[in-house]
């Protein structure tokens, strides 16, 4: 039975949890942006040294589920605090997927434009930062955005490492007080409310970006 | 008349050529597309290439780009060598990366499809390299910059977006912006080919300009027979990845020696 009593005394404790998540998310989408444009711009150079290992190690991470990197990482490395080890795991691995945007984003660069940097004698990190970068991100911002919401989705999984996010805190409310259905309810509530500005500003970004 | 008022810098003994092809080979795959090619162009000098489809223009200036690396033989710029450097025993190796960029600033190119960076203003394609790579101050290269704008006729557009601009403006852009880093020897490939044909005399006419008004070396692929024999000093024939023949635009045009080349100029004249 839903009651409207239970529901506001649990709401600060979820509304605290909806914190971590969100920092989770935020840095853990920081990570992600940041290392995912490394390895695509590593991924280039043209020594095997660094691509072969690099493109194996993004495969591995790729290929095993977020949720078992999340506990080995907790048990191999044990005084970590469990958030912090999150917001590592969800940014390396969503990393993985950001770096194959930034490529498709990179290789849809014209020839023409690396060409005219070599013209030009632009050192190379001119021709990355003034010349090809620009012109990839305002492709992939979209499909960068849809990895960040993904990641926020995702988060309760942090939840097994005893990250105390959303969900993991609306856990902890519902056995403590047998309110499963309020406390899952005011979880479902805040993901749909915090999600429909994010979406918004997604929009507004890609549009602005476009011209 | 117009050899008169050239320079003939092959005269002036000492000085090395601007550049000089030693033996060329570049090959991609199976496809021999220059075949042992010796070419020399002196400073100052205006050459104008041409041959039909395929014949290893467009890869002669990629080379000199350092777009392409040659299969065999040396790419010697103002005497020195360029495609390659002195390795161990003074023996010529390909030359790696710093090599290069040390000295392919002496170089520009304008391309068939201009290539401006869609992401900046008109103006700054035109001060980006002179700010980043020759380290000048950005108020003297953006007062440059205006300069060589008003040159190619666009000083209005210097806010503008290149995509805005027609193409026939974008190629002018891209003449002002290879112009800005000063370049000796300036490559042009086919320039004008990309354009509507009503914009092709005002490019035509900043190109004048320049071959005119200043002694940059100038080695240019088109199919411009007009401003071929305006511009040139010299015009050379390439079938097979060879230089089949090599003369002054008078002759080459007037009176081909080579059955390739009046074949060649029949169907495009
Ligand atoms: N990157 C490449 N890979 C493989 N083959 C190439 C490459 N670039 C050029 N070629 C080949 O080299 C040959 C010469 O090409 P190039 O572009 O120099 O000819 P061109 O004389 O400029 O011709 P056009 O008048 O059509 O521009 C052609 O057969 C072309 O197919
Ligand atoms: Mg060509």
């Amino acid at each position: 039975m839903w009651s409207w009593e239970t529901a506001r005394e649990g709401l600060p404790l979820i509304l605290h949890g909806f914190g971590i998540t969100l920092l989770a998310t935020v840095f853990g989408s920081l990570l992600a942006v940041v290392l995912g444009l490394g390895i695509a711009v590593l991924r280039r150079t043209p020594s095997r040294w660094v691509t072969l290992p690099l493109r194996a190690a993004v495969e591995f991470v790729r290929s095993t589920p977020v949720m078992i990197q999340l506990f080995a990482v907790w048990v191999l490395v044990p005084g970590l605090d469990p958030l912090v080890i999150g917001i590592a795991v969800l940014g390396v691995h969503y990393a993985t997927y950001t770096s194959e945007v930034y490529r498709a984003g990179i290789d849809a660069v014209p020839k023409g434009q690396w060409e005219a940097a070599v013209a030009l004698s632009l050192p190379p990190v001119r021709t990355w930062f003034a010349v090809v970068l620009p012109q990839a991100l305002r492709k992939i911002v979209p499909a960068l955005g849809n990895y960040v919401i993904s990641m926020f989705k995702e988060t309760p999984f942090l939840s097994v490492i005893t990250v105390n996010e959303m969900v993991h805190e609306a856990n902890r409310f519902g056995s403590d007080h047998f309110a499963y259905l309020e406390a899952f309810t005011l979880a479902a509530l805040v993901f749909l409310v915090a999600s429909c500005p994010t979406s918004i500003l997604m929009r507004k970004l890609e549009k602005r970006l476009a011209h | 008349m117009l050899t008169d008022e050239s320079p003939t810098p092959t005269e002036s003994g000492a000085a090395a050529p601007a550049v000089r092809f030693d033996q060329v080979v570049k090959r991609y795959g199976d496809n021999t597309v220059l075949d042992h090619l010796d070419l020399e162009v002196g400073r100052g000098e205006r050459v104008t290439l041409i041959g039909p489809s395929g014949s290893g223009k467009t890869t002669i200036l990629r080379l000199l780009m350092t777009l392409e690396r040659v299969t065999e033989g040396v790419v010697h710029v103002d005497g020195e060598p360029f495609s390659h450097m002195p390795g161990r025993g003074g023996r010529l190796v390909p030359a790696d990366e710093r090599h290069l960029r040390a000295r392919r600033r002496r170089i520009g190119m304008v391309f068939q499809h201009f290539n401006l960076f869609p992401n900046m203003k008109v103006l700054d394609n035109v001060t980006e390299a002179p700010v980043h790579v020759l380290g000048m101050d950005r108020d003297e290269a953006a007062e440059r910059a205006r300069g060589l704008l008003e040159l190619v006729g666009l000083a209005d557009k210097q806010d503008a977006h290149p995509t805005r601009l027609s193409g026939g403006q974008q190629q002018r852009v891209a003449i002002a912006r290879a112009l800005a880093m000063r370049p000796d020897i300036l490559l042009l490939d086919e320039v004008t080919s990309a354009l509507d044909p009503e914009l092709v005399a005002g490019v035509l006419d900043v190109l004048r300009d320049i071959a005119h008004g200043t002694d940059i070396t100038l080695l240019c692929v088109t199919h411009e027979m007009g401003f071929a024999r305006d511009v040139s000093d010299r015009v050379l024939m390439f079938d097979g990845g060879r230089v089949v023949e090599s003369g002054p635009p008078e002759r080459i045009f007037g009176s081909p020696e080579h059955g390739r080349t009046r074949e060649f100029l029949g169907a495009v004249l």
